[in-house]
């Protein structure tokens, strides 16, 4: 088989000598075929080595510590922040807010909307609309929210090809709609959706839009402006960031008026005993030590991405998806979840094949050192909506490879055949 | 490679896999309980009906289950359904907790086959972390199911 797929990120074998990982070997001395960065990236030497020079030699707290470590780790965890605000063209770094992860970043939205008083303010008659792609992080919240305000979580459902189904838009986004949240790709179905278009409907009537891109940022050029979003999360891990630390963007005008969401150091602007003020954005939103290190290696990471240039990481991911559709369907009895076109979705494929269960494709595959992901990958309801309990996904990167791909497919065969059907 | 996963896919797992033994619910029951496996959405829904026996010991009528998931935990409801169906309740109790042994015993535990029978071929599940939730499934079901029926039994150690 030929790999000059057009779109492929060139001299692949060097970017990929930036990720240390991926040339260790498991069990049986099998080379590393790493197919589940959907779940989380893998590193580059140049976050790790931020990282560890931070703590070798920059440690100390932030904004509280009068000395010298104090100023060099303050500028350092800030620069974090403009550069994370310069990847997804943040108006404003102050915009830019550090969470633990983009689960925390959507809880923090949920909760403070929850305590929010004014325009902003759910209560019973209002509605929330999500979507029934969204990962178990983008529904629970929400449900949450609605059942503490007694207000109505509403969804929009899928088609049969795994796209949203906007055919009862005009239902579904109503005068009653205070918030819509949803998801740029679809972490299952790979589904890429129509963002700004749905932004722009909820605008008109007043509602606020949330957008989840935890699996955008890592693969599409991020513009949270054009998004149209008006809050916006993502995680640092799946971006070849850290763990342990996740972003929330939000427009000035919706973030101010926001309550606090945890109190503690550094978000306030004075304390008594009897009541505090705030600190402005984003401040007001990190209370406590936050995740220093972390901020530094994401902005390590990012910097790291656009350097490589999220539209050519975008062409290589488009490159390799569409090849793995190609091998996918020569699979018998396998279905793939989700849109079959390439250039509609993003880098994570489910599929199920015919009398083995996902957890068992897996267990075959990680014997011959692939790595993918089975279950239901914390989209119960997605999962519901196509009847089948889990799956098994397969999800590249920017360092994935054709020949990796071929090892999947080689590794699906040879999991037909060891369960014999075939 | 195949060595080691055929360590874990025994001829024998398979067999109850693709042909499961008691397979279904079925009346009457005492008990019926629901379980899942949150990481990965295997689930069972398992019934266990208990009788007197002429002798006045109380033992496993039947245990009839409807469940979804991997060939582990499909196998390893079959081979329950095996294993306790018919025995004393008290005999029954002592033959999960030495399954429980052996799947929480990391690969070092030396199964007993008088007692488990069939079941000794999980011992190879023992070395996969992750999949032991999955054989322990429906196991811990019918202990749940069968506890809410006689009551706490002198309870047996177990861990996570
Ligand atoms: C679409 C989507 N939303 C939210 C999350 C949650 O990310 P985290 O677990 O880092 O909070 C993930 C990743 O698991 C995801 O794929």
């Amino acid at each position: 088989m030929t790999h000059e797929l057009t779109g492929l990120l060139p001299e692949l074998e060097v970017l990929r000598k930036d990720f240390p990982i991926l040339s260790r070997t498991l069990a049986g001395g099998q080379p590393l075929v790493y197919l589940d960065s959907a779940n989380t990236s893998q590193k580059p030497q140049i976050v790790i080595d931020t990282m560890v020079d931070h703590l070798e030699r920059h440690n100390a707290n932030v904004a509280r510590a009068m000395h010298q470590l104090g100023a060099e780790s303050s500028e350092a965890f800030e620069g974090g922040r403009d550069k994370v605000a310069a990847f997804i063209g943040a108006p404003s770094r102050d915009e830019v807010i550090f969470t633990k992860n983009a689960s925390e970043a959507l809880n923090l939205v949920a909760n403070t909307l929850a305590w929010a008083t004014g325009d902003l303010a759910i209560g019973a008659g209002d509605e929330v609309v999500i979507t029934e792609m969204e990962h178990h992080s983008n529904i629970v919240p929400w449900q949450l929210l609605t059942e503490r305000k007694g207000a109505t979580l509403r969804w929009f459902g899928l088609t049969d090809d795994g796209r949203l189904d906007l055919s009862n838009i005009d239902d579904l986004i109503t005068e009653r709609t205070k918030v819509v949240s949803l998801t740029w790709v679809s972490n299952m179905l790979g589904t890429i959706n129509p963002v700004a278009e749905i932004a722009r409907r909820a605008h008109e009537v007043g509602a606020i839009v949330v957008v989840d891109a935890s699996q955008a940022a890592p693969q599409l050029p991020v513009d949270v402006v054009a998004s149209g979003a008006d809050l916006l999360a993502f995680t640092g891990h799946k971006v070849v960031g850290p763990t342990g630390i996740g972003v929330l963007w939000g427009r000035r005008e919706v973030l101010d008026r926001l309550p606090p969401f945890l109190g503690g150091g550094e978000m306030i602007e004075t304390v008594s005993m009897q009541r505090s003020t705030y600190a402005g954005i984003p401040h007001k939103f990190e209370a406590g030590t936050p995740p220093i290190v972390e901020a530094v290696g994401l902005g390590a990471a990012v910097d790291y991405l656009s350097h490589i240039g999220m539209e050519n990481i975008h062409a290589h991911e488009q490159a390799i998806t569409a090849y793995a559709l190609e091998g996918l369907a020569t699979v018998p009895g396998l279905t793939v979840l989700g849109p079959l076109d390439a250039t509609q979705r993003g880098g994570a494929i489910s599929f199920e094949i015919d009398g083995v269960h996902p957890h068992d494709v897996a267990q075959v595959l990680d014997s011959r050192g692939i790595a993918v992901r089975a279950g239901h990958h914390c989209a119960k309801p997605a999962h519901q909506r196509f009847g089948v309990q889990s799956s098994t996904r397969m999800s590249s990167y920017l360092y994935t490879t054709p020949a990796e791909i071929d090892a999947l497919v080689d590794g699906l065969e040879y999991t037909r055949s060891y369960f014999k059907l075939s | 490679m195949s060595q080691e996963l055929d360590a874990l896919y025994q001829e024998i797992i398979l067999d109850h896999y693709k042909h499961p033994h008691h397979k279904g619910l079925r009346d009457p029951f005492e008990a019926e309980v629901h379980h899942v496996n949150p990481t990965c959405g295997d689930e069972v829904t398992l019934r266990v009906h208990m009788a007197d026996a002429p002798d006045g010991v109380l033992r496993v009528e039947d245990v009839s289950y409807d469940s979804v998931g991997c060939s582990i935990s499909q196998a390893s409801a079959s081979v329950l359904t095996d294993l306790v169906i018919g025995k004393p309740v008290d005999e029954a109790m002592a033959i999960h907790e030495s399954f429980l042994t052996l799947m929480q015993g990391k690969g070092n535990v030396e199964p007993d086959e008088e007692v488990l029978e069939d079941a000794i071929a999980f011992a190879g599940v023992a070395k996969f972390p992750a999949r032991v939730k999955c054989a322990l499934l429906s196991w811990m079901a019918w202990k749940d199911a069968t506890l809410s029926v006689v009551g706490p039994v002198e309870t047996l150690e177990e861990s996570k």
